[in-house]
């Protein structure tokens, strides 16, 4: 037997059983950020200096490259969720909402896709060609 | 069609400024801030990808008296949003819910921030000079 009221069933806007994606997603990619942004944050001020040879040096090795990518990849969808809810909460007009939402993806894949092809320009060495 | 104008419950102004909710603010507008760190970090890495010119334009930029003012933002920016970030992630465990917890775990988020900001300033500094 079911709880809900003929009306409730007819219009069938129940869960759509990913209450929880958003906020676990929020959770997980917070967790593992700790250790990324902390070993990029102590990786730069232990550096010898942060001239151009220096940090292009320290960046093409390959676990420095592998894992300055995972920091902005992380860091790009972390970010991205936050300031999702920011818009979702402000932003109440219908139209200017979905609006905003779209341009704020695509701010965040040019953001997090320039990042990472950059690093990946350093590690593999294609910038001088 | 413009929503109806409906009866609201008082809400923000009427209420005692405390602790929690302005951490809570201040956990958003740091995380708002770092959404900009994170186009700066995307523009660090492809100036780093671009050659010794490109990336000695940007590290002008950020060595200079705006730069740094900006970078030091950042850096407490970060170190708040971590502690209060661990705070929450606390709270999602169901642990540190007290109202001495709440406040005491409030007042270490922002004081070491602002503690491990001078710390790094005081890194840097002496890297400088």
């Amino acid at each position: 037997m079911s709880l809900r009221s003929p009306m409730s069933r007819v219009l069938g806007l129940g869960s759509a059983k990913d209450g929880t994606a958003h906020w676990w997603a929020q959770r997980v990619s917070a967790v593992a950020l700790i250790p990324l942004t902390l070993w990029f944050l102590f990786s730069l001020l232990t550096l010898p200096g942060l001239d151009y040879e220096t940090v292009r040096t320290w960046l093409s090795v390959p676990i420095t490259g592998f894992l300055a990518v995972l920091l902005v990849a992380v860091l790009t969808y972390h970010s991205y969720l936050g300031t999702m809810v920011i818009v979702e909460d402000y932003v109440t007009a219908s139209g200017m909402k979905v609006l905003s939402l779209m341009v704020l993806r695509f701010l965040y894949v040019l953001a997090g896709g320039a990042g990472i092809f950059a690093i990946l320009r350093v590690v593999f060495g294609f910038s001088r060609l | 069609m413009p929503a109806r104008v409906r009866p609201t419950s008082p809400h923000a102004e009427i209420y005692r400024w405390q602790i929690g909710n302005t951490l809570s603010i201040l956990h958003r507008v740091t995380g708002a801030a770092l959404a900009l760190g994170l186009i700066a970090l995307s523009y660090w890495l492809v100036s780093l990808a671009g050659g010794a010119d490109s990336y000695g334009s940007a590290a002008r930029f950020f060595a200079g008296p705006i730069g740094l003012i900006v970078l030091l933002g950042w850096t407490f920016a970060f170190l708040f949003h971590l502690l209060n970030g661990i705070r929450h992630l606390f709270w999602d465990a169901g642990r540190g819910f007290e109202r001495t917890q709440r406040q005491l775990s409030g007042w270490a988020a922002v004081l070491g921030a602002i503690a491990l900001t001078l710390s790094v300033a005081a890194w840097v500094w002496s890297r400088l000079s």
